[in-house]
């Protein structure tokens, strides 16, 4: 099983999170999309350490363990900030009657 | 005894701090008594002390009481050095210090009682400053003293510090000291690097190791710094505005003590000069320059301090001019008997001063003999002391000074002697004008005359009877052999340089002929003076070359144009141009810079999210690339 699927795959869906993150303005949609990124990273983390399992079993029975534990640990981080963000953006909502980012350029004052 | 010599200057400093930490409690006669109390009590261990150097098979002995600084291989203690000379010095500043302290309580009586005990406390001060620097046993502590001593002789000018005038006066005598200072200073610096030790003893003892040149231009510097404190060419001139002072610390300070620091200084370094011969030839020079420019303005200043005050520095030039041919004894001699005479001089003039009400013009005076009987008669011996006339004290010193001065080169010896005779010419026009004739103030003064109380009277008294006899302590062999006392006395300390000059003595005829011919000269002036000014003194504006030498040359005004005015110029230069323009310019360019720049990187902070991102990706991207093209 070759890792360059796994690469290209993990590389389209970061481009396709930084490029939603960039051109969108929506704060929903940019939210989205970091979690795009995030789960392009975890795929790419994912499919390293099971290649490395694989190659270094024999010697060691935990090889690439905590590539997979590391995953799980940026899900649980993942987690907690889309319940801090999405908290944020209704507040924002609440208070703007908006979810547009542009709106929010009030703070450089 | 010698072992405790730090008590003779532990007495004025613990009367200095009780006089000016309590000034303001103390009563006045508890001030006076505080105030010479202490000088007493030096000038007894000080005699004791004395006892014990005079005592034949004495040592000198040097008392380290702590180390002062050690680095490396330098080390400085802080001792004393108690010696023939440092034990004569002590006496004649403990003992006329004394009598001015005295003398002091009665005369500067009508000050405010804060005041009053101000002034014991920089007199107490000075005197502890003075002992310091003759006890010293390296160029340090001399150095510490002869910085002291110039701070007090500051204070003690500006004493009436509210009249602004006195006040230029203690600048410029702390101007001019500092100028001289800084000679000494590079000195001790050079001997340092030389001898690796400032103390005299090491330092003596490894003159001869070290070149001529180099001892020709460390005796230079110090040298300079004499020309500072004793007030010689070119630096002279702080001395006579130094008479701003109280009458009686012009009788110590610049007359008596401190003004031959740099004659103990230069007696003291003895050797060094005697292997320096050009050294030697320019401190003759130049006391012998001094000896003649002082004298000649003597002669026709009209303030009774003035007069006084050029004579000071006329008879210094003569103590360096024995310095400079060689005869130490001689100075140091001529300073011993100067201490006597001069501050008799000042110290009468002083009474004549009280008794006319701050009167200092010699022209309003007139006819005192009658009104001061005693102040008249000890002025008189003052005066025929430093006039030179045997067998009065000044006779036998300035001979003995003349006389090596001969045996170096006639020149000197001529020169000399028309110095002398201007002396005693100036001094008889002072005490004709002064004592003698009709009184010319007002009929107020007139009524308010009276001789001084004996608080004044007393040690015009014992410093007449000094300055009649100490002349008896130098008898120069051809009189009588064997009976120069004080040479004798010295000898030690002049040991090593006697050791290395050529005994070529003048024969006896010749110095009688020499000795006949001063005082036959000195006399001549002398009556001249006392017929003419008794009978009709000068009085009108003088011209011409008199009016020269009212003006003193015009030295003061010369030193204003050549430097006091350029550097006034040069600091006015640099205050307008080089302040505003370059220098501000500079701090002022490094404000608007930061200001200019931050306000360029402020659009950056557009405060779009988008933006931000973008910015955030392009740097990663960036970094990428650099990490990619390592590789």
């Amino acid at each position: 099983m070759a890792i360059n699927y796994y690469i290209f795959l993990s590389i389209t869906l970061f481009c396709i999170g930084v490029a939603g993150v960039l051109t969108r303005r929506n704060a929903i949609i940019i939210f989205m999309c970091i979690e795009l990124m995030l789960n392009a990273v975890n795929l790419l983390l994912v499919a390293f350490s099971k290649m490395h399992h694989l190659a270094m079993k024999a010697s060691n029975v935990n090889a690439g363990i905590d590539g997979q534990i590391f995953v799980f640990f940026i899900m649980v981080v993942a987690a907690a900030e889309v319940s801090v963000g999405l908290a944020i953006i209704a507040m924002l909502y609440r208070n703007t009657h908006s979810v547009d980012v542009n709106f929010l350029n009030r703070l450089k004052h | 005894m010698s072992k405790l010599v730090f008590l003779v200057p532990l007495f004025p400093l613990i009367g200095f701090l009780i006089n000016g930490l309590a000034r303001k409690s103390l009563s006045k006669s508890l001030t006076g008594i505080i105030g010479s109390g202490v000088i007493l009590a030096s000038f007894v261990v000080s005699l004791l002390i004395f006892v014990e150097v005079k005592a034949e098979g004495f040592h000198p002995v040097v008392v380290t009481l702590f180390d002062f600084i050690n680095v490396g291989k330098l080390n400085i203690p802080f001792a004393f050095q108690v010696d023939q000379l440092s034990s004569l010095f002590l006496l004649i500043i403990t003992g006329v210090g004394f009598l001015i302290h005295v003398y002091s309580t009665s005369y500067m009586h009508e000050e405010a009682g804060e005041h009053f005990a101000r002034y014991f406390a920089y007199l107490n001060l000075f005197v502890f400053s003075m002992l310091l620097l003759v006890l010293g046993a390296n160029f340090v502590i001399l150095f510490i003293g002869w910085e002291c001593v110039g701070l007090c002789s500051y204070l003690l000018i500006g004493y009436w510090f509210k009249n602004i005038e006195y006040g230029y006066a203690a600048r410029k005598a702390f101007v001019m000291n500092r100028i001289g200072d800084f000679g000494f200073l590079i000195a001790i610096f050079w001997m340092i690097s030389q001898f690796g030790s400032v103390t005299f003893s090491d330092v003596f003892s490894k003159a001869n190791t070290a070149s001529t040149a180099v001892l020709t231009g460390i005796t230079l510097l110090l040298f300079v710094g004499a020309t500072g404190k004793s007030a010689q060419i070119p630096l002279y001139t702080w001395l006579p505005d130094a008479m701003a002072g109280p009458t009686p610390v012009s009788a110590l300070i610049h007359a008596a003590t401190m003004v031959t620091a740099g004659i103990y200084m230069i007696a003291r370094s003895n050797i060094l000069y005697t292997l320096a011969p050009v050294s030697q030839t320019v401190v003759a020079v130049t006391g012998l320059a001094t000896a003649i420019l002082a004298a000649t303005i003597a002669l026709k200043q009209n303030d009774i301090k003035k007069v006084l005050a050029y004579s000071t520095v006329s008879q210094l030039g003569y103590m360096f001019l024995g310095l400079g041919v060689g005869a130490y004894t001689g100075a140091v001699f001529h300073v011993m008997t100067h201490a006597f005479f001069k501050a008799l001089l000042f110290l009468g003039a002083g009474s004549v001063i009280h008794a006319i009400h701050n009167e200092q013009d010699i022209r309003k005076m007139g006819g005192l003999r009658k009104y001061l009987p005693i102040t008249h008669i000890t002025f008189l011996l003052g005066c025929l002391a430093i006039a030179g006339i045997p067998p009065f004290s000044g006779f036998f010193s300035k001979d003995e000074i003349l006389a090596a001065a001969y045996e170096k080169s006639p020149v000197y010896y001529i020169i000399g002697v028309f110095g002398a005779m201007l002396t005693a010419f100036y001094m008889f026009r002072l005490y004709a004008t002064t004592f003698l004739g009709k009184f010319r103030g007002t009929p107020e003064q007139e009524h308010h005359l009276h001789e001084s109380p004996a608080a004044i009277t007393f040690p015009l008294i014992v410093l007449a009877i000094l300055a009649v006899v100490a002349g008896f302590l130098g008898i120069p062999p051809v009189m009588s052999a064997n009976s120069h006392w004080l040479e004798h006395f010295l000898a030690p300390v002049f040991a090593e340089s006697t050791k290395l000059t050529a005994v070529q003595s003048t024969p006896a005829s010749t110095e009688w002929l020499l000795m006949i011919i001063s005082v036959v000269l000195a006399l001549g002036a002398l009556l001249y003076a006392w017929n003419r000014f008794s009978k009709k003194p000068d009085l009108s504006e003088p011209t011409g070359f008199g009016k020269l030498l009212e003006n003193k040359w015009y030295v003061d005004e010369i030193y204003d144009a050549i430097i006091v005015k350029p550097i006034n110029a040069f600091a006015k230069f640099l205050n307008n141009v080089v302040e505003k323009s370059v220098i501000d310019w500079m701090v002022n360019g490094v404000g608007r810079m930061v200001q200019y720049g931050s306000r360029q990187i402020r659009l950056l902070q557009s405060g779009q999210v988008g933006s931000y991102v973008l910015m955030m990706v392009v740097g990663i991207v960036i970094l990428f690339l650099v990490q990619l093209l390592k590789k």
